[in-house]
């Protein structure tokens, strides 16, 4: 259970990371906070050639940016700072919300908010968060950057849009739109296992304080987070969270694993639904103080 | 074969004291790049020479021979190799010893009290029955060290919170969270001189 031998690079600069990506196309790996990487080498799931380590880049990759529009996370901020007092990220409180569910405090120390979207894991958390937000994930290579939006980024478990020679430099959340509330929940087995099923959810109210959109991202219910609208079954007149969850219930296809049965998994996306969905509407009413 | 200059590990020569930033590239089959690193582990600085995927965890057992820190899954499940790196509680089965290259890192050994015999958290937990065969302790220890430092007056579900990433198959956990409350006390009363000393770390 020890990491296979690997080439290994520590580059100062994006520049001197960016060359050597380049130059080990398919055969590298990054190594970022590591909290998914190093398991995988340890169990020999993975052996990359060679390994480039971007722990020494600091500088605009350490960093946390707000503006009005949105929150900006550079490739080396890791998950605890997410969650510290006073930390830019509180303007998304529903990325705070869903990075304490982030496997363990002692995890979270370590890896780092663009690793485990890279690492595109349908049971992750963040994710669920960046498609719900609309977001994106900048990727950069000797050949210049691009920002790739969430919905595109999320290929198929544990792989994400970036092409060989590219570096993930950060990823960019839209804030919350006016008069919205969000909520995230997860059940798993036990506290920072993954999730047997999650989800992220964001209800909009309109100037007269009815719900005039509401949206959800699941995970852990497909080879990737799943996005669903809900709005029709909650713009009624009445707000049925119940109609909401057997809505999304219909727009998911979990499978069966060793750690729950697709049955369960979509008995679960009804459940969290409706209570995801009371949550983030309280919190849509008093954002919009009406509550 | 010609010997070449190498610009890959330009990161260590920044960060290691006295810039012994060399790599022996090795020759022949089986053999890998050697990298120099210095670890300043409780307070100690270690220089090391190990290959780019020598985990932190081995680095510390078998390199330095400082075995408090034990390995259990070594795919960062249970915790039992929970060190400190500067300050922070992490696994050292998922760290490369290169990656943390010029860091501190504070493992069981030094979680000691500033008189050199138990700290308060080794204390509490000997008082409490806090272990029984004892292999998880040590991450028990290093992660309620820290967690103390920032959490002084925990209650019992801050305790239970705390030790959630840590696995213990004997105690049942009622005597380890009583032990997170029994060392917060012991800090508290024995403040400031008593307060857990992290070396290297304050």
């Amino acid at each position: 259970m020890k990491p296979p031998s690997f080439g290994y690079h520590r580059p100062l600069t994006v520049a001197d990371a960016l060359a050597a990506l380049a130059e080990s196309g398919s055969d590298a790996k990054v190594l970022a906070g590591g909290q998914s990487l190093i398991p995988l080498l340890n169990m020999r799931l993975a052996a990359p050639k060679v390994l480039v380590d971007i722990n020494r880049l600091g500088g605009e990759l350490d960093r946390i940016e707000v503006d009005d529009q949105a929150v900006r996370i550079g490739a080396l901020v890791r998950h605890a700072r997410l969650l510290r007092p006073g930390s830019p990220a509180a303007a998304l409180p529903l990325l705070a919300e869903a990075t304490r569910n982030v496997a363990h405090p002692t995890i979270r120390n370590r890896g780092t908010a663009v690793g485990s979207l890279v690492h595109a894991d349908p049971a992750a958390e963040l994710p669920a968060v960046l498609l719900l937000s609309g977001g994106s994930v900048e990727l950069a290579s000797v050949h210049g950057t691009r920002a790739v939006p969430a919905d595109q980024f999320f290929v198929g478990p544990l792989q994400a849009a970036l092409a060989p020679g590219e570096l993930a430099v950060a990823a960019t959340f839209p804030r919350p739109p006016a008069r919205s509330g969000s909520a995230f929940l997860e059940v798993s087995r036990r506290a920072g296992d993954y999730a047997l099923v999650g989800v992220a959810l964001q209800v909009r109210l309109d100037g007269d304080g009815r719900v005039a959109s509401a949206r959800a991202a699941y995970l852990s219910v497909g080879p990737t987070p799943v996005l669903v609208d809900l709005t029709d079954a909650v713009t009624g007149s009445t707000v049925d969270w119940e109609d909401a969850g057997r809505l999304a219930q219909s727009q998911v296809e979990p499978d069966d694993d060793i750690h729950a049965s697709a049955a369960y998994r979509r008995h679960l996306v009804g459940v969290l639904t409706r209570r995801a969905g009371q949550v983030a509407l309280a919190r849509a009413r008093e954002a919009s103080g009406d509550a | 074969m010609t010997p070449e200059p190498d610009t890959r590990l330009v990161g260590a020569t920044a960060v290691t004291p006295g810039g012994s930033a060399t790599v022996d590239r090795g020759s022949g089959p089986g053999t890998e790049d050697l990298f120099d690193i210095t670890l300043r582990v409780n307070g100690v600085p270690y220089p090391v020479r190990v290959p780019a995927r020598r985990l932190l965890s081995d680095c510390l057992r078998h390199d330095l021979k400082l075995t408090g820190t034990h390995v259990g899954c070594e795919h960062g499940v249970c915790g039992a190799c929970t060190v400190l790196l500067d300050g922070e509680p992490v696994r050292s089965c998922l760290l490369l010893a290169v990656t943390v290259d010029g860091q501190s890192v504070t493992t069981m050994e030094g979680c000691r009290g500033p008189d050199g015999g138990l700290g308060p958290v080794q204390r509490a937990f000997m008082e409490c029955h806090g272990l029984q065969c004892g292999f998880c302790t040590p991450g028990f220890v290093t992660t309620v060290t820290a967690f103390l430092a920032e959490n002084p007056n925990p209650t019992e579900e801050d305790a239970r919170e705390a030790i959630g990433g840590n696995l213990c198959r004997c105690t049942g956990y009622q005597n380890i969270v009583r032990s997170v409350l029994r060392a917060a006390e012991l800090m508290r009363s024995a403040e400031p001189a008593g307060k857990a000393t992290v070396d290297g770390v304050t």
